[in-house]
């Protein structure tokens, strides 16, 4: 190769790129999105397709309370970035300490629901089509709150240790944007099982 | 005195040897592990290769019996399954990591211990599949691989009609195999967007990068899909509920849109790399820029968006009604008008170009010929009333295998002949090269161009023998005697590989005299790529070093 010989050229301009922490969240979204479509879709298509009992009418309740708690989340999850942010690692623990409370609570909200359903009206994934697609799509949700879950519940117990600071905000933000999708999908799940289906 | 020195030497050796090995196990250099992609795909290639060559012995005349009906179903379902999950997309991926960061003159990709768990998540799921020949009938230790074939369509697969283990086998692998897919393409997409050296707009990325980003974009909406149905079924078969079950009101039809909404955009994901060789490979040797820049890229993502409403083009034969038969006849139509852009650009580069015809050349130019082909059958195909009379025939099975052979297979084996100096710092031999072109390029022709015929005569695809008296004699004996030819030269490519690797002509850092970074670089580039990462000022950075009299950057 020729030997290296210096441009006349412009100055480049200041070289900034996006950051790869929320490109590959945006990415793993978009194909977590995809799967949940496809689940969505399944159970919409299967809606009153049911041969036997029990359908969604008799057996399921509207789920307000644990639905508010689990969109609350995601505002307490904004103010934890937000604080960690300013430095306010103190600040940061407690609002991350409400995000997984909340999310605790609309876990074990499904937790008895699932456990009414099955031990009361008797229906499990093998029973029907309704079953079969809603424990899907529920659990499908159910398991990336778990896996939220954890990850808050880890910084958590690292901010309580002392071991966060303002130059984690940035980590601390994909973990939240991994929540807001999470939620985000639960007001389309809601919409699909109780509104729709019911 | 002598046994002391065997006892110094020899362990020095193994640990020689072990640290080699976990070099290779805990690397996490990108280019490491695109390596290993390509040596695992190559593994499986012969492989799968190698089921073929059974089928078309066992088609080759009529009521023949060299293997049975059910180790057939056994050969076309791996064969079909490894082909595409196995052999396709770890090679593209293997391409995909090594030139990505060298061409966007970055060190590494930006998840490195991701891309390391990819791919050896990918390789799992490949040994996955292959353990079914062990274990297919569990603990009975009876070897069954899977015989669903590679759409697997429900009912088939539910447990009522597929007992044993062998289509869970196959189930999982896909779905570990689909993990480590999205791994992957999260890793690619957010190396081209963040990762970057300075200079390097999007508007002067090489074309390659472009389309491994479109490529990557799909593999999120088309992969996921897949995954989602895999769920479904093993659902279905391990906890008993009724997604595809007939039985209980569950649609066999819904498995086919779920497989096809990630089958045929499948397609797009495996053409599209090999688009992307060929728009590296063929200014090179055509000694001009690549003709039409802006209308390549626009193409490329116009592909990425109407591959992903044609996927019920596949089914036809299911009867969906005049509307959805209408939209998707013209749906896949449509998408030959950017692939069309595409060719008349890459026509247009040829056009006026002092072309060398060099090996990797020979097979693009291949590539370029029998691409068109294989898009007419393919707008035949498209008109749903043809496809009524010849879908599930050979006439289906000649059209994607002219893609997948004709097409990406020559493109992939162009790559090999062009980035193998990179790769190695050796030149393949160009004499062997040569005879594995037009042995190649004969059996494939022999294969493939004739193939089309017992389709049309109405010969089915999947059966295991057939009478003597339907006319399909000749043309068998003639597509199974192309797979020797095609067999021979792809044993030349392997010897070609391994012989050059140690007595290959010395390659240095820029053998073609090419245009794009990862040729900045030594053969092949230390671990850290770049010493200082490099500055661009247009799309072809060593065509403004070497011509600083007159730089791209005042073109473009």
């Amino acid at each position: 190769m020729s030997a290296v010989v210096a441009l006349p050229h412009e100055p480049i301009e200041e070289w900034k790129l996006p950051s790869r922490g929320i490109v590959g969240m945006a990415c793993l979204i978009v194909a977590e999105s995809a799967i949940f479509i496809i689940f969505v879709v399944a159970y919409l298509f299967y809606i009153g397709k049911s041969l036997t009992g029990p359908t969604p009418r008799e057996v399921l309740e509207i789920p307000w309370f644990a639905s508010v708690c689990l969109l609350s989340s995601s505002i307490t999850v904004h103010f934890a970035v937000h604080s960690l942010r300013s430095a306010k690692v103190n600040l940061c623990a407690v609002w991350l300490a409400a995000t997984v409370l909340l999310g605790g609570i609309f876990l074990a909200a499904t937790a008895m629901e699932w456990y009414d359903l099955i031990y009361h009206f008797g229906l499990t994934v093998r029973t029907n089509l309704f079953g079969t697609t809603f424990y899907s799509l529920v659990g499908l949700h159910a398991s990336h709150v778990l896996v939220g879950l954890f990850m808050l519940g880890l910084t958590l117990v690292f901010a309580l240790m002392g071991k966060v600071n303002q130059h984690h905000a940035e980590r601390l933000e994909v973990i939240s944007i991994y929540w807001h999708f999470v939620d985000a999908v639960w007001i389309v799940v809601f919409t699909v099982v109780y509104i729709v289906g019911r | 005195m002598a046994t002391q020195i065997q006892v110094t030497v020899s362990p020095a050796l193994r640990r020689d040897w072990l640290y080699h090995v976990q070099d290779w196990v805990t690397t996490v250099d990108h280019k490491k592990i695109g390596l290993m992609y390509i040596a695992y795909a190559l593994i499986f290639l012969v492989i799968a290769g190698a089921e073929a060559l059974l089928m078309r012995i066992q088609l080759a005349v009529p009521n023949n019996t060299f293997v049975a009906p059910q180790t057939f179903n056994r050969l076309f379902t791996m064969h079909g399954t490894t082909m595409v999950f196995f052999v396709g997309m770890p090679i593209l991926f293997g391409f995909g990591n090594y030139l990505v960061p060298l061409m966007i003159g970055a060190r590494d990709m930006a998840f490195p211990r991701l891309n390391a768990f990819s791919f050896w998540v990918a390789a799992f799921g490949g040994l996955l599949l292959y353990f079914s020949y062990f274990a297919g009938s569990g603990l009975y230790g009876a070897g069954t691989a899977p015989d669903v074939g590679w759409f697997a369509y429900a009912p088939l697969t539910a447990r009522v009609f597929s007992p044993g283990h062998s289509t869970d086998y196959w189930t999982l692998s896909i779905l570990i195999s689909g993990i480590g897919s999205i791994g992957t393409a999260l890793n690619i997409v957010a190396t081209t967007l963040c990762m970057r050296c300075p200079g390097m707009k999007l508007s002067r990325m090489p074309l390659l990068v472009w389309l491994y980003l479109v490529v990557s974009g799909l593999v999120f909406v088309t992969i996921s899909p897949l995954t989602a149905a895999q769920i479904m079924l093993l659902i279905d078969r391990y906890l008993g509920g009724h997604f595809f079950d007939t039985q209980a009101g569950g649609s066999a039809v819904l498995w086919m849109h779920f497989f096809w909404i990630f089958g045929h955009p499948e397609v797009y994901i495996l053409v599209l790399p090999a688009f992307a060789f060929a728009n590296e490979i063929i200014p090179v040797f055509s000694r001009k820029a690549i003709f039409g820049y802006p209308a390549m890229v626009a193409a490329s993502v116009g592909i990425g968006f109407v591959s992903l409403s044609v996927w019920a083009h596949h089914m036809f034969t299911v009867g969906m009604g005049a509307g959805p038969n209408a939209f998707f006849t013209f749906s896949t139509m449509v998408i030959s008008v950017p692939t069309g852009i595409k060719i008349f650009n890459w026509l247009a580069t040829l056009w006026g170009g002092n072309i060398h015809f060099t090996t990797p050349m020979k097979f693009a130019i291949g590539f370029l010929f029998q691409f068109l082909v294989a898009g007419l059958t393919g707008i035949m195909l498209s008109v749903s009333p043809f496809d009524w009379q010849l879908g599930s025939s050979y006439f289906v099975v000649a059209h994607f295998h002219y893609v997948l052979v004709g097409a990406i297979l020559f493109m992939i084996f162009s790559a090999f002949y062009y980035w193998y100096p990179k790769m190695t710092g050796r030149m393949l031999s160009e004499k062997l090269g040569t005879w594995h072109f037009w042995l190649f390029i004969i059996g494939f022709h022999l294969t493939f161009d004739f193939m089309h015929i017992p389709g049309i005569l109405g010969m089915p695809r999947r059966i295991y023998t057939y009478e003597a008296d339907r006319g399909w004699e000749i043309w068998n004996l003639i597509v199974s005697s192309g797979a020797i030819f095609q067999t021979i030269a792809t044993l030349i490519f392997v010897y070609n590989l391994v012989a050059s690797y140690f007595k290959g002509e010395k390659a240095g850092p820029d053998p073609w005299d090419a245009w794009t970074l990862e040729w900045s670089t030594s053969s092949p580039p230390p671990s850290y790529n770049f010493a200082i990462i490099p500055t661009v000022e247009s799309r072809r950075p060593l065509w403004d070093r070497k011509h600083p009299e007159e730089p791209d950057a005042h073109y473009e």
